[in-house]
């Protein structure tokens, strides 16, 4: 012990380095954890979160009982997984596609098409809602104007809760299929080009190559990443939801609903401090949950690959 | 960093696929094929990726009473400047809150990569006992937080910071994410670097502050973009904590402002004499987002390789 003290007073310099860090960490991350106790209590102002009264596992009943729990569970999930699987299906898809321009025109192309796809990442949710109001209002938007001007029927969108869940995925394949692909294309590069070399030589065709080789050498990574995303699930993305279907439009709730955005009303809008930690609290520790599970699985694939 | 090495290799597998492609000329019918198909699917993606950028630009220079008549469209069909004409006639909103997110950006983004950098410094030191223990520390806070309204709580009443630009700028700090990003970059510096220094009487801080900063600059550059990019497209923690009492806002919530509360716009209207049915509605909003955004095109460009970098370094093992 004493000997290990002494080794770590050599190192000082490097621990106080890490000061600023362990601080910024401890105040905005773990000072907040005592507060999911706001989830057993019945929260008012006056006694603060260790001065109310406490009512055991009453605001999760409540939230169970009134089918709440269950919608935003599903919704979240839901979302999330078209998320994954659309998302990465398209995004390996445009990676292997780049990945078979070759020659000096299709290589410029390329270079141009992946800074193009890859913009969207960089634009804040809020000019995303933009967007989409510009695309999807019923007075002045596109869609809508050039349906009037075929004289059909105008699609009010912001109040028909069915089209949102297609509308969401969409702009979300629009805002990550550049990102991703990068990802995919960067694994790409590192399989081993004799691999390729041979079978070319061998007189494989492209599509032979991308069957028999490409496609398994990227499932590792493929799998891994799948993982991962699994293992985030619980967590929405809340800009995205929060201005693609305008703050309060309780219209859409039922199908456009996730745990963030449901949180986030119960802090701004319905002063239900409670029922929105209780719902936080749930959806922490079934990700913290499904996160170790995952690990393990990878633990057991691929150890490499494993977090902790 | 196996990773990066991965694509500086590739540069060479391309260039050998380039002259089997020119030499050969081994470009079978198949690929040929892919090749239509991929720039077909690519290129309508990308319409779909610009579209929407046409739109707002191309709105934002459009007649209300156009807009109001026949809606958006491509090609304006009445061109007007009276919503840019509107925003910079009274410019004090839209230049206080460029002020104020330039002031949080530059802020946020070089204190925050000098402590990342410090503290990615260190963890990746393999001399330093507690480097585990600090990354675990670190690392934890992805697994399991307190939510939301236990964040907003402490931040609120117990660091009191209700209204303050501090509320804003001091969460978007650093993040495990960038840390681990940081530590990841910085491991391909060789610590003999740092031994011969240790020999020659240099300090650990010493060290980190005059030979690995300026040897680590492609690994500053890519995290403090992403710090960067962080704060411009602020405007969570803007709207959770700063009420309308704070009268300069971040550009996004003013953005978020303009788009979703007509009273923002009638406002700026009333401070330049102009009359209620004159305004503007539409297209200010589109305007302002274009105000909003412009400056993240035109730096685009430029940046856009150290995001790569960064994706391809902390994306396999973050």
């Amino acid at each position: 012990m004493k000997a290990r003290l002494k080794k770590l007073m050599k190192k000082k310099t490097l621990l106080f380095m890490c000061l600023p860090a362990i601080a910024f960490f401890f105040v905005f991350s773990y000072l907040p954890m005592p507060g999911v106790w706001l989830a057993f209590v019945q929260f008012n102002y006056k006694d603060g979160i260790f001065g109310s009264k406490f009512v055991g596992l009453d605001n999760f009943r409540f939230l169970v009982m009134s089918g709440q729990l269950w919608m935003l569970t599903k919704n979240t999930i839901l979302y999330n997984l078209a998320f994954i699987l659309a998302g990465n299906i398209l995004q390996v898809t445009v990676a292997i596609l780049f990945n078979e321009m070759v020659g000096k025109f299709l290589r410029a192309y390329k270079k141009f098409a992946q800074s193009v796809m890859f913009l969207p990442y960089f634009i804040s949710t809020v000019v995303i809602g933009v967007f989409a109001y510009n695309f999807l209002n019923v007075q002045t938007g596109v869609i809508n104007s050039m349906l009037r001007q075929m004289e059909r029927d105008t699609i009010n969108f912001y109040s028909i809760p069915q089209l949102w869940p297609f509308i969401i995925v969409l702009v979300y394949l629009w805002q990550y299929t550049g990102y991703g692909s990068i990802v995919y294309f960067a694994a790409i590069m590192g399989i081993d080009s004799e691999m390729m070399e041979a079978s070319e030589i061998d007189g494989a065709n492209a599509f032979q190559r991308i069957r028999y080789i490409l496609l398994p050498c990227l499932k590792p990574t493929f799998i891994i990443l799948l993982l991962f995303a699994l293992g985030g699930i619980m967590k929405g993305n809340f800009g995205l939801f929060y201005n693609l279907t305008g703050a309060s439009n309780t219209a859409l709730y039922n199908k456009t609903d996730i745990i963030e955005t449901f949180v986030f009303r119960c802090l701004n809008v319905s002063f239900n401090f409670s029922s929105g930690s209780a719902v936080g609290l749930y959806q922490s520790l079934f990700g913290f949950a499904l996160v170790m599970t995952v690990n393990t699985i990878v633990k057991k694939i691929e150890p490499d690959y494993s977090l902790f | 960093m196996p990773e990066t090495l991965d694509l500086q290799s590739s540069m060479s597998t391309d260039e050998k696929l380039r002259k089997l492609d020119s030499g050969n000329k081994v470009v079978d019918k198949t690929q040929r094929a892919i090749q239509i198909f991929g720039v077909f699917l690519t290129g309508f993606i990308c319409l779909l990726c610009i579209l929407p950028f046409v739109l707002i630009i191309s709105s934002s220079f459009t007649a209300e009473k156009s807009i109001t008549l026949h809606g958006f469209s491509l090609i304006p069909r009445e061109f007007s400047l009276s919503a840019y004409d509107l925003i910079f006639k009274n410019p004090k909103m839209v230049l206080g809150s460029y002020l104020v997110t330039i002031g949080l950006t530059v802020t946020g983004t070089t204190v925050g990569l000098f402590i990342i950098a410090m503290t990615g410094y260190a963890l990746q030191r393999p001399d330093f006992p507690l480097r585990n223990h600090i990354s675990f520390y670190i690392y934890f806070t992805t697994l399991f937080s307190g939510g939301l309204i236990p964040f907003y709580m402490v931040v609120t009443r117990t660091l009191k910071l209700k209204d303050s630009y501090f509320a804003v700028l001091l969460p978007l700090m650093m993040s495990p994410w960038l840390i681990i990003l940081m530590k990841n970059f910085l491991k391909s510096i060789p610590h003999s670097i740092t031994e011969s220094a240790t020999i020659d009487g240099a300090g650990d801080f010493y060290i980190f502050l005059r030979i690995i900063l300026p040897t680590a600059t492609p690994a500053l550059a890519t995290v403090g973009l992403f710090l960067a990019l962080n704060y411009w497209n602020e405007w969570y923690n803007s709207m959770l904590f700063l009420s309308s009492k704070v009268t300069y806002r971040p550009l996004q919530l003013f953005l978020y402002n303009t788009v979703n509360e007509a009273k923002y716009i009638r406002d700026s209207a009333a401070a330049s004499n102009i009359p209620a049915v004159d305004i503007p509605l539409e297209s200010m909003k589109m305007a302002t987002a274009v105000v909003a955004t412009g400056p993240i095109i035109f730096v685009y460009p430029f940046v856009q390789k150290y995001f790569i970098q960064g994706i391809t370094v902390g994306a396999v093992k973050g």
